[in-house]
Parts: C-alpha cells; sequence; structure tokens
C-alpha cells in the first residue's frame, strides 16, 4: 500500500507543478478566475477532511488498544466526514456546471476541475477503503496485535487529506 | 504532541489562509506564508496523522521530501510568474 500511496503522491506532484508552471505564463488568466473560486467551501472542505483525519487517528489508537467496536466507529464518522466533503465538492461543482464552465472554458478552470475532480475520485476511494477496513473491525479481524489494515487503510485517508492540504492554498488562495 | 492540538494548530493555520484570501492578499510574502504554513501542516500529518514521526528517517523522508519537492517547485514556478 505504501508503494501505491508514494505512486499517488508523485501523481499529484506533477499536476502540482503543472498548474504552477502553466500559471506562470498567465498569470493574469489564472489571478482572474482564482477569485471566482468559493473559497468559503474549500476552506469548510479543508476543516471537514483534516477532522476525518483525526477520527481515523483516534480509530487506529483505539485497535492498538483492543476496542474493535470503538475502532469501527471512528472509522464510519471519519468516512461520514468524506461524505460531507463529496456533498459540499458536489454543490461547488454544480454551480460551476450551473455557469456553464467546463474543462474547454480556460487554462484555469481546466486545471481546476481535473485536479478537484482527480482528488475527488481519492476521496471516494478512501471512504471505500474506510468503509471496508471499519466492516473488517466489525467481524473482528484486527485486535491490539493485529491491526496493520487499519494503519494502512489510516495511511491512504491521510494521503489524501495531505493532497487537499496542499490543492486548497494553491489553487484557492495563492496569487 | 496530543493528537487534538495537532488538530487544532491545523485547523487554526486553515482559517489564516481561508483569511488571506477573503482579505484580497497576494504577492511574494503571501506566496513565502502559504508555502510556510503547507510545510507545517504537512510535516504534522505525516509525522502525527500518518504516524511516520517514530520511523526510519529514511522513510520519513521519502514523504517529507514529497512535501520539499512539491513546494519547490511551486516556489520556483511563482517566482518565475512574478
Amino acid at each position: 500500500m505504501w508503494f501505491f500511496i508514494l505512486a499517488e503522491l508523485l501523481v499529484f506532484a506533477v499536476f502540482f507543478a503543472s498548474y504552477a508552471f502553466a500559471r506562470s505564463g498567465n498569470v493574469e488568466l489564472f489571478n482572474h478566475y482564482q477569485q471566482t473560486l468559493n473559497r468559503d467551501i474549500g476552506a469548510a472542505n479543508t476543516v471537514i477532511l483534516l477532522t476525518g483525519s483525526l477520527f481515523v487517528v483516534l480509530a487506529v489508537q483505539a485497535i492498538k488498544a483492543g476496542r474493535a467496536v470503538l475502532c469501527r466507529n471512528w472509522l464510519l464518522a471519519g468516512a461520514g466526514m468524506g461524505l460531507l466533503f463529496l456533498i459540499l465538492k458536489g454543490i461547488e461543482f454544480a454551480d460551476k456546471f450551473a455557469h456553464g464552465i467546463s474543462l474547454s472554458t480556460n487554462t484555469f478552470y481546466m486545471f481546476y476541475l481535473s485536479l478537484t475532480f482527480f482528488h475527488f475520485m481519492h476521496v471516494i476511494m478512501g471512504m471505500i477503503i474506510l468503509g471496508t477496513v471499519a466492516w473488517k473491525a466489525h467481524t473482528g479481524d484486527y485486535s491490539a496485535t493485529q491491526h496493520t489494515g487499519v494503519e494502512t487503510g489510516a495511511s491512504y485517508w491521510h494521503m489524501v487529506d495531505l493532497v487537499w492540504i496542499v490543492l486548497f492554498p494553491l489553487v484557492y488562495v495563492m496569487r | 504532541m496530543k493528537v487534538w492540538l495537532v488538530w487544532l494548530l491545523l485547523v487554526v493555520l486553515t482559517l489564516l489562509t481561508w483569511w488571506a484570501g477573503q482579505a484580497g492578499y497576494h504577492g511574494q510574502w503571501l506566496v513565502l506564508a502559504l508555502l510556510a504554513s503547507v510545510f507545517i501542516k504537512g510535516h504534522f500529518v505525516i509525522a502525527d496523522f500518518m504516524g511516520l514521526r517514530g520511523v526510519a528517517v529514511r522513510w520519513r523522508m521519502l514523504v517529507h521530501g514529497w512535501l520539499v519537492l512539491v513546494l519547490g517547485l511551486i516556489l520556483l514556478a511563482y517566482g518565475l510568474g512574478m
């Protein structure tokens, strides 16, 4: 899983660098259209993902203490934060689409839509992983001494969080 | 550091980022401040949330190295655009 996580991080690194270097040739366009983004939703979604990450850390602490039910509940709470993120991001996307904005509108929106949609898919993947790990915690597959699956699933979720920590300031605020 | 305190620090830095955007700040000092903020946030997520604080340096450096690489490339690109 760590190999997979590092590979994912490298893909996002290429995406972020491409955004930043594309911007250096179109500074005014990027600065102008960045102002049309909903920073309130962007910031709220950052806090939501951070809170989800906190819940997942608490899930790992719970299973290390041998408390599988508590671990399952924290994992489900973490996945719930993921769902909240998707709902807010969906509202943000719907607003952009209602204004006729698409990948072909301009270079800024091409990066904004593709980067955030790519991350959106990773949140869904993270929720599937957390859900699967929660189910295995529920069925007694993990214990205080055997919980590698919980830690690995948690690491994937934190990767999704780490990527957004870079994405929000870069795409929504930095100019 | 206690995980709740780490979460609180991350949220405060996020709110400062949001505030900087709302206040209309821009330019080299904002870019540097935001990159520093992302580095601090990324460091705590890697060390305390991912739990890499206690593991071998070579593993921790892989993820920290990713963070430094990304922030360095962004700094370079924004420098070119100024």
